[in-house]
């Protein structure tokens, strides 16, 4: 693995070249390709950056979620789909109205009743809200559900016991048709703040609310994380042991990481749900809404929140770029397979990822706290922690 | 005075928790093989043919569960990528054996030659005349195919091994990375077999399968006559090989303790690929199984991972005879329950999610299992 010396000269690795100009070439491709694609045209470019952005942002948000269960607990969550699922479902039957039609069943539908403050035109934003909310208690409550017996067992127990219970719900919600609709899913879900523009700009709104909200989020887990209780998340995910014998409850400050990576796994489906506006077990696939998010942790850098912000956005960037690639004139035999192709590029992707760079495109920082440093600014310490970032040693 | 007997009590009560303690794990474990025995034994009862069917069933899953439970118990990761190795070697069994894969748009003969080609490869295998019933639905070509692709599979597990495994075993990554990297590779796995053979399901041998009536008003397809003696004989190779040779020796000493196994003289990394071989003879042979009992289908690969979990996990991690045992449970189990009105057939693989579920509440480390 050699590179010019030139670029290796006064210690600039070519390795910290990597995640710029990884994300260069993604964003480069994103705006390139649907602009060359559309004969430039400027309205239909920024249409589609507006719903890449909010499904990055939506995607981050589940990622930001696993980054809390595996990147800090150490927890091996292979079910982010039972989460997504749950997430997106609750928040549906919450917000939209009783079902009618011959052709639609399912229980809930409380959008009309939660209207409670009409002079603040509040059908158009509080169901939004408690459909979120909704889909937080679920996530969480399932959640919990499956830790109490199972975070005490190894590791790989938990992630085939999570593939199990997302297979069981998938199952479940296509089996039992009066609950989500089966197998034609639930659509015309109500958007959050519909009547604020024309139906041609809501993408804007609905992308301002997804950013929003993954701001929200992320700077939410920034601050747990950076708090004692995050440092102890982190401290069990290196050696359980230990943390045990400093006192600390192992087995609660696991289960609290596992509900509260869910619930933000929840915010994520109750948002997809939303922008989307339409869900079906077709959207819950084992691949799309498991394997996904957790390529775009693995890239992205586990155990590091910008690190997942920037993962959702080069694997989704990638995902995206393929669809475009699609349209051009391209020999049968690639176009009519070049979503394999892409399923195989991500399988491998990961493994590569994981042989060649395995603390992702940004490691996780290992340091205790930023005010260490900075007292070190004012007064020079000899045992100032380097305040570089380290890969981490598995 | 007083003091003493509290001591003595104490003592006491002490002792009669550890007796408690110890026969409570042997009656659990009593109370769980005369819960699965019964059910069996009902089951036998009152649905025959649900019966029947699961054994066969059992007998694929106990075939993929023992290759499972080698990995697992060897080199120590949940290796997700068994359900889609299973499906990629029925793939390319069908590939030496048909020569067909998807060109620009339709199927096309890629290869010269196929094991189909070779003289009376398709004609039928017969099925004893004595039992009555029709003839198999292969010829000898599948037997073939099935030998070769046992040597493709082993070889393309050892290159895995060598390019992914190994560098991150040195690495001395977590288990929990090993089992991702799998999940990789089981992807690229199922998208290989989409990008060559498309997602429409495919056949060995197209067309109705001959039956055969078995005591007691059983009637099955012949073909999973073959499907049951062709796993019980490969179940009984891999006991010889792991209680009657050095090289099982070897693998047994490393999955009990690998650190103790080195220190003696074993060479780790020679077993590691040995063990390697032998999962990729028995995923080709359970692959081939499965699509012969069910069809080719790269969903399937997915999909199967539970039971064989399951399986896995009821037996007891690194216990052949309990991958065999444990198969054979939630093979039975998943035939048996949808086979009642009130489980819509839908939910056959989530039968296993249950067994799995429970067995992890009761006793975790399985039937077979050894002391954690």
């Amino acid at each position: 693995m050699s590179f010019p010396a030139a670029i290796r000269w006064k210690g600039i690795g070519w390795q910290r070249l990597i995640t710029p100009l990884a994300f260069l070439a993604v964003t480069f491709a994103v705006i390139f390709l649907p602009a060359e694609r559309s004969g430039w045209n400027f309205e239909a470019t920024v249409s589609f950056l507006a719903f890449f952005g909010t499904f990055v942002a939506i995607y981050a948000i589940f990622v930001l979620g696993l980054n809390v269960q595996w990147g800090y607990t150490g927890i091996f969550n292979f079910g982010i789909l039972a989460f997504f699922l749950v997430g997106a479902n609750v928040a549906a039957i919450v917000t939209k109205s009783p079902a009618e039609g011959d052709f639609v069943q399912y229980v809930g539908g409380f959008g009309d009743d939660l209207n409670l403050l009409p002079f603040l035109d509040s059908d158009q934003w509080l169901p939004s809200i408690v459909g979120i909310l909704a889909a937080m208690a679920f996530c969480g409550v399932l959640a919990a559900l499956l830790a109490v017996p199972m975070l005490r067992l190894r590791e790989d127990y938990l992630a085939i016991i999570t593939i199990g219970i997302a297979e069981l719900l998938r199952r479940i919600t296509i089996e039992e048709r009066e609950l989500v609709n089966g197998t034609r899913g639930l659509s015309g879900i109500p958007r959050p703040l519909d009547n604020l523009v024309e139906a041609a700009d809501y993408k804007y709104v609905i992308l301002a609310i997804s950013v929003a909200v993954l701001i929200i989020v992320y700077f939410a887990v920034e601050r747990g994380i950076r708090s004692p209780w995050g440092r102890v998340l982190r401290a069990l995910r290196e050696d359980e042991l230990a943390t045990a014998a400093s006192g600390k409850n192992v087995f609660a400050f696991k289960a609290q990481g596992f509900v509260l990576g869910a619930m933000i796994m929840g915010i994520g489906g109750a948002l997809y749900a939303y922008a989307a506006s339409a869900i079906g077990p077709d959207t819950f696939t084992h691949f799309f809404a498991t394997f996904l998010f957790w390529a775009m942790l693995i890239v992205g850098g586990s155990g590091n929140n910008k690190g997942a912000i920037l993962g959702a956005y080069i694997v989704w960037g990638l995902w995206v770029i393929t669809l475009q690639i699609q349209g051009y004139d391209l020999p049968d035999i690639i176009s009519g397979r070049i979503f394999f192709i892409r399923d195989f590029i991500l399988g491998a992707l990961i493994v590569i990822v994981l042989l060649l760079r395995p603390q992702g495109l940004m490691p996780e920082e290992r340091r205790v706290s930023i005010w260490v440093q900075r007292h070190a600014g004012d007064a020079p310490s000899p045992r100032a922690p380097p305040g570089e970032a380290r890969a981490p040693s598995d | 005075m007083a003091q003493t007997r509290l001591v003595r009590r104490l003592d006491i009560w002490d002792r009669l928790n550890d007796a408690l303690r110890a026969q409570g794990d042997r009656l659990l474990l009593a109370g769980l093989w005369l819960f699965f025995l019964t059910f069996g034994a009902w089951a036998i009862l009152t649905e025959t043919d649900a019966f029947a069917i699961g054994v066969v069933t059992g007998s694929v899953l106990a075939l993929g569960a023992i290759g499972l439970t080698l990995i697992f118990g060897i080199l120590k990761f949940a290796h997700f990528a068994h359900g889609d190795s299973m499906m990629l070697a029925a793939y390319i069994a069908f590939f030496l054996l048909t020569g067909t894969m998807v060109g620009d748009r339709t199927d096309t003969q890629a290869l010269p030659f196929t094991l189909n080609d070779l003289p009376g490869a398709t004609e039928r295998l017969p099925w004893i005349d004595a039992f009555g019933g029709g003839d198999f639905s292969f010829g000898y070509g599948l037997l073939l195919a099935l030998l070769l692709t046992a040597l493709v599979m082993g070889g393309l597990f050892v290159i895995l091994d060598r390019l992914v495994y190994r560098p991150l075993r040195r690495r001395h990554s977590s288990i929990v990375i090993l089992a991702i990297a799998s999940l990789g590779i089981a992807i690229s796995m199922r998208s290989v077999i989409l990008v060559f053979w498309a997602s429409s399901p495919r056949f060995y041998v197209p067309g109705i399968r001959p039956t055969t009536d078995l005591p007691f008003d059983v009637r099955i397809v012949t073909d999973q006559i073959f499907i049951f003696v062709a796993a019980m004989l490969t179940a009984a190779l891999v006991y010889f090989l792991l209680f009657r040779t050095k090289l099982g020796k070897a693998m047994r000493a490393i999955a009990d303790n690998s650190d103790l196994a080195q220190v003696s003289g074993i060479n780790t990394e020679q077993i590691v690929i040995w063990t390697w071989v032998i999962s990729g003879a028995l995923v080709s042979v359970a692959g081939v199984m499965l699509a012969l009992q069910a069809r080719l289908s790269p969903e399937l690969g997915f999909v199967l991972l539970l039971p064989l979990f399951a399986a896995t996990i009821l037996g007891g991690i690194g216990s052949p005879q309990g991958a065999l045992v444990g198969g054979m449970i939630i093979g039975i189990s998943q035939e048996v329950a949808v086979s009642f009105d009130f489980i819509s057939p839908g939910y056959k693989f989530s039968v296993a999610f249950v067994i799995l579920i429970l067995i992890l509440l009761v006793r975790p480390r399985g039937l077979f299992g050894a002391k954690a």
